[in-house]
């Protein structure tokens, strides 16, 4: 009962005037940035995490966690009108999304990706609200040992269940890995891998990498393209949305699937990109209408919408309790609580607890919001889109140019994000993941200090990770998932030999 | 190569794959001798500075070497990106270069009015009325969100100076 004691106090902090109108601008700047080429949720949110430097903690998450919802709900707008997913995790709306758009049903496609956007994100916040202080608390009794096991099981989850190969994942999350090792060693205090140059005294900064590999990378992956834009008006009423709502009610166990598929690949650090392709999937497999998807189902909207954005929610629920962020645009959130000077972990639910309260509060609002104003403005945001994009290329670099300097006041920074940027489109082309490289940025240091510090306790073995059954059970999941795609394979050949 | 015609020609992507595959093998040895000058062995206050990059560096190099042995062996003929796809996307790097290279000498504002007009004109190919609009609008509305109302700093050169800014 404490929770919900606690969660009305955090809708009071949500609901003050200033952080509503902070939700307003974060949901309209994020789903302008879910629309644009180039601007993700992740590289968005890192560019306006200088804005609130000067803001107070709580009304800098909401807004910056608002741009990500915001950019969950746009993502779908381009995908179901323009056939262009804005985002990666919306590569699955527009399979079913933009053949209802060009059946002109387009109003019922929208309305239905919203809607499920907002029940996913509906389930997984109530999942948070239940489950993440339960997490913390059970996380307090974390030592060392326990820690590290808890970020070799992230990093192991994106080995196993990623799409792309297993070595490509494990060389792009060690190349995270290296860079994060750069620097003043936390530890002994000694300079390590600068190679005599002063600008890397203080290592990479993930933010720069963020702003680099997806910002910089995504534009030169467009100019490449060199997309035209060309797609059917958007038109939304009243009337749609309410058939389009008396319709949705029958797809219900396509939905709480969808919830679920996303809330677990959300929690492991999957993501929701895998997390829409996976729903997508399974719905078409056991759909009764499964055989037409691809021609313009409605359930084919729903499922990956759902999922998505019950993926991207979840992502925040370790991010929180634990300190590990589920997916790039929750480690830019973490970026910003140490730059706020709040230490991410379960002790933030001891100490902070108006800080996560009113994030929360602000997730059940903001969602709401969200829905809201992309139901009504849907017409203002797909215009944005017939803006050509030798006008909007120059200025999002600009852009990106700015949140690159402001991070550090460094104009070195500026010219690493554009040798990221680059990076990110050599790697992207040739199949690597980037979410396991920017993790491994992120988490490098902490879960480095983890290992030593448990190496240290234990005199140098390596069994103090099966020392207990706490830490046994953490490393056990962690090496099932490392291996998860090849038990898979042995059991399909097993079967195969069998029968 | 897929095709003879002179359109779709191109680096294929088998080359640029092991080229790109050899580059990180490289980080990686880099990774471990600068591991190895910080001292991989145990010292006074346990595992010393080299001790996890070490293995990270380690780690680099051995699954590059499978993955190049993957992009050898692989059946994927095609090509990594035509020439004429390259060279858009040069157009964007090169002068992206020179705008962030620019940027500690003219300020942030006047490399970015230069840029987005060098940009729209030569690529977008509008009338100079509207290059004019945006190139100059959009430093200056980046002027007031950033260093008026949130008083974040951005870099100034001698412009600014002059205009007391």
């Amino acid at each position: 009962m404490e929770e919900l004691v606690n969660l009305f106090h955090g809708f009071a902090v949500a609901l003050q005037p200033f952080n509503i109108m902070v939700m307003l601008v974060g949901i309209v700047l994020g789903v302008v940035i879910g629309v644009l080429p180039g601007l993700g949720g992740a590289n968005g949110v890192a560019i306006l995490l200088p804005l609130t430097f000067s803001m107070p903690p709580t009304s800098a998450i909401i807004m910056l966690s608002c741009i990500y919802w915001g950019a969950l709900f746009g993502g779908a707008i381009t995908s179901i009108l323009f056939n262009i997913p804005g985002e990666p995790w919306s590569v699955a709306t527009t399979f079913d999304g933009y053949p209802m758009a060009q059946q002109g049903k387009a109003g019922e496609a929208l309305t239905a990706a919203f809607t499920s956007s907002f029940v996913g994100a509906l389930f997984a916040v109530i999942m948070i609200t239940l489950v993440a202080p339960l997490v913390a608390n059970f996380a307090l009794q974390f030592g060392p040992a326990e820690k590290f096991a808890v970020y070799f099981l992230a990093f192991c989850s994106f080995v196993g269940l990623s799409k792309e190969p297993p070595f490509k994942t494990i060389a792009a999350m060690m190349m995270g890995f290296a860079l994060a090792a750069v620097g003043l060693d936390s530890i002994t205090g000694q300079l390590r891998l600068t190679f005599g140059f002063t600008e890397l005294l203080n290592g990479f900064d993930f933010l720069i990498a963020v702003i680099g590999l997806f910002g910089i990378g995504e534009i030169l992956l467009t100019m490449e393209e060199g997309l035209n834009f060309r797609g059917g008006n958007a038109k939304i009423n009243l009337r749609v949305v309410l058939q389009t709502w008396k319709t949705l009610p029958t797809y219900w166990m396509t939905s709480l699937r969808s919830c679920v598929i996303g809330c677990w690949m959300g929690i492991t650090p999957a993501g929701a990109t895998p997390a829409s392709f996976m729903s997508y999937g399974i719905t078409k497999r056991v759909a009764k209408n499964g055989h037409n998807f691809g021609n313009g189902e409605i359930e084919g909207v729903i499922a990956p919408e759902t999922a998505a954005h019950a993926a991207g929610t979840a992502a925040l629920l370790p991010m929180l309790s634990l300190g590990v962020p589920g997916s790039p645009t929750a480690a830019v959130l973490l970026g910003g609580l140490l730059i706020w000077g709040l230490q991410p972990g379960p002790m933030l639910f001891v100490e902070q607890k108006e800080f996560v309260w009113g994030l929360i509060a602000s997730m059940y609002l903001g969602n709401l919001v969200g829905l809201v104003v992309v139901l009504t403005c849907v017409p203002i945001f797909a215009a944005i889109l017939r803006v050509p994009f030798s006008i909007i290329a120059p200025l999002i670099l600009v852009l990106c140019a700015i949140g690159a300097y402001s991070v550090h006041s460094s104009t070195f920074d500026v010219m690493l994000m554009l040798i990221f940027g680059v990076l990110g489109y050599l790697l992207k082309k040739c199949n690597y993941p980037l979410a396991p490289l920017v993790l491994a940025i992120v988490l490098g240091d902490k879960a480095e200090e983890a290992f030593r510090q448990s190496l240290l306790g234990s005199q140098g073995s390596l069994g103090v990770f099966f020392s207990n059954g706490l830490v046994s059970t953490i490393m056990v999941f962690g090496l099932i998932a490392l291996f998860w795609s090849a038990v898979q394979q042995g059991y399909t050949r097993l079967r195969a030999a069998v029968a | 190569m897929n095709t003879n015609s002179p359109e779709a020609a191109g680096p294929t992507h088998k080359t640029v794959e092991a080229g790109i595959t050899l580059l990180i093998a490289l980080f990686g040895v880099v990774v471990i001798i600068g591991s190895l000058k910080a001292g991989i062995n145990w010292g006074a206050e346990g595992p010393r500075a080299g001790f996890f990059p070490f293995y990270v560096g380690l780690f680099i190099v051995v699954s590059s070497a499978i993955n190049l042995r993957d992009v050898l062996r692989g059946e994927n003929d095609g090509l990594f990106a035509e020439w004429g796809q390259l060279r858009q996307v040069m157009s964007v790097v090169i002068p992206t270069t020179i705008y962030v290279g620019a940027i500690p000498f003219t300020g942030l504002y006047v490399a970015s009015m230069i840029f987005i007009g060098w940009f729209m004109r030569w690529l977008g190919k509008y009338n100079w009325l509207t290059v004019t609009a945006v190139a100059i609008g959009m430093p200056v509305v980046t002027y007031f969100i950033f260093e008026r109302w949130f008083l974040v700093p951005l870099p100034k050169g001698p412009l600014e100076e002059w205009l007391g800014l």
